[in-house]
C-alpha cells in the first residue's frame, strides 16, 4: 500500500516540479525584462568566476605616469576606464573583483538563509502545537531586532570578515524565510496524499521532506532571490560603513575607501560605477524573481 | 480594548527583555576581552583595574546580568567612553533628528506611494505602468548611502542648490527649540535627506497600493459605481482608493519600524546627527556602551511601531476584533 502511494505522490511530484520549472522558463522567454535580467546575472556570474583574467591590472597595484608620479584621481581614460583612487589604483579592476565578492555573499547568505528558514518553517507549521508558538515567538523576536544596526553590533564586536558579514546577515534573515514557508506548509498539510501518507504510516521526517519540502521549494526559491539581494545590499551597507572585511575588494569598500578620504564629492567616475554595478545586478535579480512569482502565485499572471 | 492592548504591551516587554539578554550575552560573550568593551582600553591599568572593580566586571556573569537588568530599567545604559557622559544623555538629543527625518520621508513616500500606486493599478498593463514599477524597482535596488552621495556630487556640488550635510549652517545658533525645526535653514537641510530615504521606501507603499487597488477594482460595488454613471476619478479615488488604502497604512506604522535600521546609511551619509549616525560612530570608535543603548533604544522604537501598526488596524477596520 505505501509503495503504490509512494509512487504515485512522487511522479504526481515531479510532473509538479518539471512544470513550475517549464512555466518558470516559458515566463522568462515571454517576459523580455525577465530575460534581459538572466542575461545580465549570467555575465555577473562570469565575471565574479573569470574577474582575474578579466580585470587589467592588480587591485592593489599602484599606477604612476612617465615620470614615476603616483596617477592621483585621474579622470576615466583609456588606460584606468573608470580613472583611479588616490592611491593610483585602477576603479575598473576593483570594480570586477568586487563582483566576486558581491556573488560570495549573496550566494551564500541566500542558501544558508533559505535552508535555515525553510527547515524551521516546515517543522514550525508540520507539528503545529507548542512548537509552532514557540518558534513563531522567536521569530517575532527576530523582527523586533533592526536589521543593519545589528550587523554593524555583531561585525563591530567580531573581527571583520566575510564570514561574519554573511554570519550576521544570515541570522537575522531567516525570520522572513520561515514565517512564509511556515503559512505555505499549513495549507499543504490539508491536503489529502499528507493525509494518506500519514494513514499508511510514513514517519514524520519522510513526510517533511518527502512530500511537503516539494510543495515549498517554489516559495523558497523565490524568497532565496529576494536574500541575495538583501545579503548584498547588507555586505555593501556593512562594507560602506568600514565594517567590511578589509582584504575582501568589494563595491562597497570601493565607495567607502573614497568618501572616507574625502573624494565622493569630486571624483564621480570613482563613486558611481560599484553603484551603477549594486543596481544592474540587484534590479536583474527583481525581474528574475518577478517572472518566478508568477509561476508560483498564479493570481498574478497575465489575465 | 484595553484588555488587548495591556497584553499587548506586556508582550512588548518581554520581548523586548528578551533581547536586552541577547545584547547582554553577545557584548561578554564575544572573543577577546569582554571588558575591553565595558571600560575604556586607552585609560591606565591601575584605574582600569578599579573601574572593573567598580562596575563589577569581576563578578559572576548572573550577578553583572541582574545588575545589568536593573540599570536598564532605571533607563541607565552606562557611560559613553568617548563623550563621558551617560549614553542617555547623548542618545537624547538624536532622537528628535531622527524621528523628524523619518517622518518626514514618510510622509513624501506615502503621499507619492498612494496616489502612484491608484494611477499604476487603474493603468494597469500599459507603458507607463511598466515603467513605473521599473523605476520603484530601480530605487529600491539602489543602496541608499550611494544614491545619498550622488545626490550629494549632483544637488550641491554641482549645482549648488542644497546644502551637503548636517542638520543647520556652522555658526547658525537657534534660539529656541522651535526655531531649531523650524527655520529656513533647517529645511534646507533637510530636503535632500528627506528625498534619498523617501526614494528608498517608495517602493513599499506604491506596489503595494496597486496590489491592493487591483483587488479592490475587482469589487461588485466598483461595477455598482461605474453603473450609477459616477465619474472614473471619483469611482478611483472616493471609492477604490479609500478601502484600498486600509493594509497601506498599517504596512506603513510597521514599515517605519524596519525604516529606522535603514536610516543609519542615510544619517551617517549625510552627517546628520541622529541615533543611527550615533552609532555608527560609537561603533567605530569602539564606544560600546553607546552603541549597546543606541541598539536597545531603536529595538524600543520599532517595537513601538509594531504596537501601533496593529491598534491602528484595529481601529481603521472595524472587522478586526480585539482577542
Amino acid at each position: 500500500m505505501e509503495e503504490v502511494i509512494d509512487k504515485k505522490s512522487n511522479t504526481f511530484k515531479r510532473a509538479k516540479n518539471k512544470g513550475t520549472l517549464r512555466l518558470f522558463l516559458d515566463n522568462l522567454v515571454r517576459d523580455k525584462l525577465a530575460l534581459t535580467g538572466a542575461i545580465l546575472i549570467m555575465l555577473f556570474l562570469i565575471v565574479a568566476i573569470f574577474g582575474d583574467v578579466i580585470a587589467p591590472y592588480d587591485v592593489e597595484e599602484m599606477h604612476r605616469d612617465s615620470s614615476g608620479e603616483i596617477k592621483k584621481v585621474e579622470k576615466p581614460s583609456s588606460d584606468h576606464w573608470f580613472g583611479t583612487t588616490n592611491y593610483g589604483r585602477d576603479v575598473y579592476s576593483q570594480v570586477i573583483a568586487g563582483t566576486r565578492t558581491a556573488m560570495i555573499v549573496g550566494g551564500l547568505a541566500a542558501i544558508l538563509v533559505t535552508l535555515a528558514g525553510t527547515t524551521i518553517g516546515i517543522v514550525s507549521g508540520y507539528f503545529g502545537g507548542w512548537i509552532d508558538s514557540l518558534l513563531m515567538r522567536i521569530v517575532d523576536i527576530f523582527y523586533a531586532i533592526p536589521f543593519i544596526p545589528f550587523v554593524i553590533v555583531l561585525v563591530a564586536l567580531m573581527k571583520p570578515s566575510l564570514w561574519n558579514v554573511i554570519l550576521a546577515v544570515s541570522l537575522l534573515s531567516w525570520r522572513t524565510v520561515a514565517r512564509l514557508v511556515r503559512s505555505q506548509v499549513l495549507s499543504v498539510s490539508q491536503r489529502p496524499f499528507i493525509k494518506a501518507a500519514r494513514v499508511s504510516g510514513a514517519s514524520n521526517g519522510r513526510i517533511m521532506f518527502k512530500y511537503i519540502l516539494p510543495n515549498v521549494v517554489p516559495i523558497a526559491l523565490l524568497e532565496m532571490a529576494f536574500m541575495v539581494n538583501y545579503a548584498i545590499t547588507a555586505e555593501a551597507s556593512i562594507a560602506f560603513l568600514g565594517f567590511g572585511d578589509p582584504d575582501a575588494t568589494s563595491w562597497g569598500q570601493i565607495i567607502h575607501y573614497a568618501f572616507i578620504n574625502g573624494y565622493s564629492r569630486e571624483a564621480w567616475w570613482w563613486i558611481a560605477p560599484p553603484g551603477i554595478a549594486i543596481v544592474l545586478l540587484l534590479v536583474s535579480v527583481f525581474f528574475v524573481a518577478r517572472s518566478l512569482e508568477e509561476v508560483v502565485n498564479p493570481r498574478l499572471r497575465k489575465r | 480594548m484595553s484588555m488587548y492592548v495591556i497584553r499587548r504591551i506586556f508582550s512588548m516587554l518581554i520581548t523586548l527583555f528578551i533581547i536586552s539578554t541577547i545584547i547582554f550575552l553577545m557584548f561578554r560573550l564575544m572573543p577577546g576581552d569582554p571588558t575591553a568593551s565595558m571600560v575604556d582600553p586607552s585609560i591606565p591599568p591601575e584605574a582600569r583595574e578599579q573601574i572593573i572593580e567598580r562596575l563589577g566586571l569581576n563578578d559572576s556573569y548572573f550577578v553583572q546580568y541582574t545588575k545589568f537588568m536593573q540599570n536598564l530599567v532605571q533607563f541607565d545604559f552606562g557611560d559613553s567612553f568617548y563623550y563621558k557622559t551617560s549614553a542617555l544623555s547623548v542618545l537624547r538629543d538624536k532622537l528628535g533628528a531622527t524621528v523628524i527625518l523619518m517622518i518626514a520621508a514618510m510622509v513624501l513616500a506615502y503621499g507619492i506611494g498612494v496616489f502612484g500606486g491608484a494611477w499604476m493599478a487603474w493603468r494597469r498593463g500599459s507603458v507607463g505602468e511598466s515603467i513605473a514599477i521599473t523605476i520603484a524597482l530601480i530605487f529600491r535596488s539602489a543602496p541608499t548611502f550611494w544614491v545619498g552621495i550622488m545626490a550629494i556630487y549632483i544637488f550641491s556640488v554641482l549645482l549648488g542648490w542644497l546644502p551637503h550635510s548636517g542638520m543647520r549652517s556652522s555658526g547658525y545658533e537657534a534660539e529656541n527649540l522651535f526655531q531649531t525645526f523650524f527655520s529656513l535653514d533647517f529645511l534646507k537641510h533637510l530636503i535632500l535627506p528627506t528625498v534619498v530615504a523617501a526614494i528608498y521606501f517608495l517602493a513599499t507603499p506604491l506596489l503595494m497600493m496597486r496590489n491592493t487597488m487591483l483587488e479592490v477594482l475587482g469589487e461588485d460595488f466598483i461595477e455598482m459605481a461605474r453603473a450609477k454613471g459616477l465619474t472614473e476619478r471619483r469611482v478611483l479615488f472616493n471609492h477604490a482608493a479609500r478601502n484600498a488604502l486600509l493594509p497601506v497604512v498599517t504596512a506603513g506604522a510597521l514599515f517605519i519600524g524596519s525604516a529606522i535600521g535603514g536610516q543609519v546609511l542615510i544619517e551617517y551619509v549625510f552627517s546628520w546627527p541622529g541615533l543611527g549616525r550615533e552609532m555608527v560612530l560609537a561603533a567605530q570608535r569602539h564606544d560600546y556602551p553607546l552603541a549597546q543603548a543606541s541598539f536597545i533604544i531603536m529595538a524600543a522604537l520599532i517595537m513601538i511601531m509594531n504596537l501601533v501598526a496593529d491598534l491602528l488596524y484595529a481601529y481603521l477596520d472595524p472587522r478586526i476584533s480585539y482577542k
